[in-house]
């Protein structure tokens, strides 16, 4: 046969194999077979010394032809087959993707802690320190330099527990008013402070008393600091807590150690004010306790009323959460089941 | 204070203003109205009745069959079981389709085959307390007096056509307990002047001297002190009018004698007391303090054994009444009386007080007294009931009152310049609003160029100081016109302190952890609050707690977190992760307050993962909770290192697995599981605690931040494995690498323990990998293994260790 025609055959021989091959091994038998040291081109290639010089380019030309052919088509070939094998690679690997994940486990804050951070951050950009003090008071701080002296009546409103008679369970975060006053320099600047904090109240635990509580008391003394500006401070206050449409409506209460003093009712954020079980169908809800504070208790701390004054409020975190998030009882934050905790763990 | 709508019309005129307006009005000027009561609501086809004829019925044994008139055309036949109706008597007649409170409705309908055309009532029925019904009305219907009109509505004669303002009253606004005060608050807000009745009062020539004579051991006790007497009286039943306006007040009609006090005292706000003048025995009051172990039977039957800190009342000889409190039983009035004293005085709050709270008797009577008196109407409050009392039960009043000498009171002048109202309420009132706003109080006052001096009337006598007018003015001026702003000064910082920002960092922490935040009770049992205590301290007690519950401060916070897991794994939780900050209160010798410290403290039990499709619940251990605090360290940056030192001081700690914490040698918490028969007896599986004393952390010195460069040249690394004695601690190991790790050790970790098969009983296996890095340069091999030799040397001299 000519050396033409053999060339030929090899390589439509060549090409209808590699066209039928599936795996890359296979392939690359093929490409030994052919184009290999020994493979069958090469042969060809080698038999051309014994060619005549008209014949050599030619069938020199051929060769090259064929071998550019057919390495063209082995790496055409290889493409397919690692495509192929990625595909096929990819579909074993198909995941249900709607299976659950691997959660890690995450903690919470206790929901009042939550609502205290949340006042208390809005203070601190308001320029307040937070103050905060011991459990365990003296009377005296507790009572008399808050201006309720021994048997004033207004201690009945107070059930307190004792240690000693000079020593009790605080039953509100005000000695640290007075605390913090007898120690402030106004010449640095006015006072701004919140103090929150865990007070205690000689009750009897049920739905709606617990023995322990909370209470964020905050105060500001300046040399002009008027009772509008405490009005503008409790909206500001519930508008964060209950949302920004929240209306606030004063009413004349009395505290000893505030005058005026009064009590902080806030829109009903259920029913807007229309009037539902939430508010027990008045259109409002009592959240807080606040006043301009007694000159008595400025004298007490060695400020004078006559040039110093401002105002104090006082509010329960324990009953924002419970109006809040409609918790009916207020034991759920002393039992800690985790069913409960959990419930406050969406921080949006 | 429960004040009726249609006592204050006695007063003001009330035409143009609603019960619910006025209280609505009331609550947004000066006093919470805690609810409006329509006593009379959804009542209807109640009529007076008058029974024509009466019949017993023939099978029964109580009832009778009356013959009712009720205005219509035919008698009404009326089946009726109360003991006391009899013929001839106005009743109260519930027609059928009436409909009674609890949404009883009446119909015709038959008893025993006899008709029944209605129900004559009683007070009970018509939904009145059981504790205003007066007696001789409890068991049975409630008889109208003869002038009541047959047919007509019956809810007036009873007041069930009233509404009754409910008032919430402060310590401050005892003014206000009394109808009187009531009516000046509401005149404020109506701008008008209330008015009231001239008192007139027809006395004897017989004057109360001959008769009685009074005396106080001490003014101070006893500032004013005043009797009438009213001779020749029958003590009675009290008219309609009065009975109806006690029931109402939430007071039972007794009599007509102390009826008409209880009226006074509702009416003034000043407590009386009538004592049966022929009783007393003596022609002599004095008032003393009670000698210690004296005695008195009071009204009430019962006997109380009194103090020098209890004011009485005698007859010179034995008490007959505790002041302000409650009478005597020797003393008062019955029946029989014929002559009557009456008592208005004042008496100093804080006995009053502590006489009531100390015998438990608080009355309507020392409520007020504990809060302070009119005493512009102590005089006009006894000629007042002394008429009143000769009018209803007839007799006549004695000329004088016996009285100790006492000064006038006098009425307090208090100023305030405009300037000051607006600018502590931030409001820009005119002089012309503030003096409107004084005249509807109906306070007199001077005004001299802009400063009010304003004459407080004693029927106000919490009004003593400026803030006092201050707050007089806010609130009728309304609390609710005031501006909103904020307030504008000097600015501060307003930032978190250390412990604040720590605290929360430590919180955030924990929380990432897994674990959830409690808040515990403080007040423990004296058992549980010593529990777990980092340290030893007595404890702090209520001198007169609730329970035994909650008697004693706690000393550390993992005694509530086992609390709480406990009661979470009883509630078929698998697992609990919680951790708590708050306060422990060690004794302090130093101080009358206990030393509070902050903690934070840790529980794990069970698994910190569930068990899901992919992965395994893998059960949380010691290193669990070791692995985050050290990571809580690490990122702290303490400065000083921390050691867990194996620790057996702890009696509710596993003896074997528990760690005492040091930071730079000083303890500050501990780490461990909960000793296995503590934890059987919340019913808890292995449990995991730490406590932290969280100010310790503060005060520790932090390492600043600083940059390091990211190291050029590769490192290499070394493993060794040892076999050591198995009492040898992975921490003895630790200070022995470190100690010979050449300058170029970076980090050592053990990634190996064994123990078992294979190895030598009583030996362990522990395999660690050494980094070396040279920032500066690459490491020679050599360098490295010359000092990798001096580790392997160290660990077999020190710890006669065998590397494998």
């Amino acid at each position: 046969m000519e050396l033409k025609d053999k060339l030929t055959a090899i390589a439509e021989k060549a090409s209808s194999e590699i066209r039928v091959v599936s795996s890359l091994e296979e392939l690359e038998n093929l490409r030994v077979s052919y184009l290999g040291k020994k493979g069958e081109i090469t042969q060809v290639l080698k038999g051309m010394k014994d060619l005549s010089a008209e014949e050599r380019p030619v069938i020199g030309q051929l060769a090259n032809q064929v071998r550019d052919q057919l390495t063209e088509q082995l790496a055409v070939t290889r493409q397919r087959i690692e495509t192929e094998a990625l595909n096929k690679r990819l579909a074993e690997e198909t995941l249900d993707v709607t299976l659950p994940g691997s959660k890690p486990k995450k903690g919470q804050s206790h929901v009042i802690t939550q609502i205290m951070e949340e006042i208390e951050d809005l203070f601190l950009g308001m320029g307040y320190q937070i103050i905060e003090g011991n459990e365990v008071e003296e009377d005296y701080y507790n009572f008399e330099r808050v201006n309720l002296p021994q048997n004033h009546p207004a201690r009945d409103m107070q059930d307190t527990f004792y240690i000693t008679p000079e020593v009790l369970l605080r039953t509100h975060t005000s000695p640290l008013q007075a605390r913090t006053l007898e120690q402030h320099d106004f010449s640095k600047g006015p006072l701004k402070m919140i103090s929150p904090g865990k007070v205690y109240r000689r009750d009897t635990d049920d739905a709606t008393h617990s023995h322990q509580f909370h209470q964020i008391e905050g105060m500001v003394i300046d040399k002009h600091i008027t009772m509008a500006d405490l009005k503008g401070t409790l909206e500001t206050l519930a508008k964060k807590m209950f949302g920004e449409n929240r209306e606030i409506r004063l009413r004349p209460s009395y505290f000893p150690f505030t005058e005026p003093s009064v009590e902080v009712d806030v829109s009903c954020f259920k029913c807007g004010g229309s009037g539902c079980s939430v508010c027990k169908g008045t259109g409002w809800i009592e959240i807080l306790g606040a006043g301009m504070t007694h000159p008595e208790v400025l004298k007490m701390s060695g400020v004078d009323p006559e040039i110093y004054g401002g105002f104090a409020f006082g509010l329960g975190p324990d009953r924002i959460a419970m109006l809040k998030y409609g918790v009916d009882d207020i034991r759920n934050f002393y039992l800690n089941d985790q069913r409960f905790l959990e419930q406050f763990k969406v921080k949006g | 204070m429960k004040a009726s709508y249609n006592w204050l019309k006695e007063y003001l005129n009330l035409q143009e203003v609603t019960p619910e307006q006025l209280a609505d009005q009331i609550t947004l000027t000066g006093i919470e109205v805690d609810s409006l009561i329509e006593p009379g609501k959804g009542l209807n086809n109640l009529v007076v009745g008058h029974i024509k004829s009466l019949e017993k019925m023939e099978d029964s044994d109580h009832l009778n069959i009356a013959q009712v008139d009720v205005g219509a055309e035919e008698l009404y036949q009326i089946v009726c079981g109360a003991p006391n109706v009899a013929n001839g008597q106005k009743v109260i007649t519930a027609l059928p389709g009436a409909k009674l409170p609890g949404n009883f409705k009446i119909k015709k309908s038959k008893l025993r085959g006899h008709v029944s055309n209605g129900m004559i009532c009683s007070l009970g029925e018509l939904g009145f307390s059981d504790s205003v019904i007066p007696k001789n009305a409890e068991d049975g219907i409630y008889i109208l007096p003869e002038e009541a009109v047959v047919g007509e509505s019956a809810l007036p004669y009873i007041g069930l056509d009233d509404v009754i303002i409910d008032l919430d009253i402060t310590p401050n606004r005892a003014d206000a307990m009394s109808m009187r005060g009531v009516a000046f608050e509401a005149g404020a807000i109506l701008s008008q002047k209330p008015e009231f009745e001239k008192i007139t009062i027809s006395e004897s020539t017989e004057s109360i001297i001959d008769k009685v004579q009074v005396a106080v051991q001490n003014q101070q006790d006893t500032p004013y002190y005043k009797l009438r007497m009213v001779k020749d009286v029958t003590v009675k039943e009290s008219p309609l009018w009065l009975q109806r306006k006690l029931m109402n007040a939430g007071i039972r009609p007794i009599d007509s004698v102390v009826d008409v006090t209880n009226y006074i005292m509702l009416e003034y706000g000043q407590p009386l007391h009538a004592f049966d003048y022929d009783a007393l025995g003596s022609k002599e009051i004095f008032v003393r303090r009670a000698e210690n172990n004296e005695t008195i039977t009071t009204l009430d039957g019962q006997e109380r054994t009194l103090s020098s800190e209890n004011l009485i009342i005698t007859n010179g000889e034995v008490p007959v009444a505790l002041a302000g409190v409650m009478g005597g039983q020797n003393s008062h009035v019955t029946k029989e009386t014929k002559t009557v004293l009456i008592e208005s005085a004042a008496f100093a709050s804080a006995l009053v007080r502590k006489t009531a709270q100390s015998l438990n008797l608080r009355s309507e009577s020392s409520s007020r007294f504990e809060r302070g008196l009119n005493l512009a109407t102590i005089q006009t409050a006894l000629d007042h009931a002394a008429a009143l009392m000769a009018e209803i039960s007839g007799g006549t009043i004695l000329s004088g009152t016996a009285e100790i000498n006492a000064e006038q009171p006098v009425e307090k002048v208090v100023s305030i310049k405009l300037g000051r109202i607006n600018h502590v309420l931030g409001t820009d009132l005119s002089l012309e609003a503030v003096a409107a706003i004084f005249t509807r109080l109906q306070f007199e006052f001077d005004l001299i160029e802009d400063q009010f001096n304003v004459t407080v009337p004693l029927r106000r006598w919490d009004i003593s100081i400026e803030a006092d007018l201050l707050e007089e003015v806010a609130r009728v001026y309304g609390y609710n016109k005031i501006p909103s702003t904020l307030p504008t000064m000097e600015s501060t910082p307003g930032e978190l302190d250390e412990k604040q920002r720590l605290t929360r960092y430590v919180r955030r922490f924990l929380e990432g952890s897994g674990l959830a935040q409690t808040i515990s009770y403080a007040l423990t049992t004296p058992e549980k609050a010593e529990r777990f205590s980092l340290k030893s301290s007595k404890t702090t007690s209520l001198d007169w707690p609730m329970s035994e519950e909650h008697k004693t401060l706690r000393l550390s916070l993992i005694s509530g977190l086992v609390d709480n897991a406990a009661y979470n794994i009883a509630r078929q939780s698998k697992q609990a992760a919680l951790y708590e900050v708050g306060h422990v209160f060690y004794e302090n010798n130093e101080s009358v307050l206990p030393n509070e410290e902050e903690h934070v403290a840790g529980l794990v039990t069970g698994s910190l993962t569930e068990k899901t499709w992919s992965a395994d619940n893998t059960p949380v251990d010691f290193y669990t909770l070791k692995g985050i605090l050290e990571e809580l360290f690490s990122t702290i940056g303490l400065k000083e290192s921390i050691r867990y030192n194996a620790s057996q001081a702890y009696p509710d700690l596993h003896p074997g697995r528990t760690a005492e914490i040091q930071l730079g040698g000083t303890p500050i918490g501990i780490i461990g599981q909960v000793h296995p028969l503590v934890a059987q007896q919340f019913d808890l599986e292995d449990t995991y605690v730490f406590e932290l004393n969280l100010e310790a952390l503060v005060q520790a010195e932090k390492n600043p931040v600083l940059y390091n460069t990211i190291p050029k040249y590769p490192g290499t690394s070394r493993d060794i494995a040892l076999l050591v004695d198995e009492s040898v601690t992975h921490r003895q190991v630790m200070d022995v690498i470190e100690a010979n790790g050449g300058k170029w050790l970076q980090q050592v970790r053990l990634f190996d323990l064994y123990q078992g098969e294979h190895i030598e009983q009583g030996k362990k296996s522990l395999a660690y990998s050494l980094a070396y890095l040279n920032p500066e340069a690459t490491l020679k091999e050599e360098e490295v293994n010359k000092d990798f030799e001096k580790v392997k040397t160290a660990l077999a001299e020190k710890l006669s260790a065998e590397i494998r």
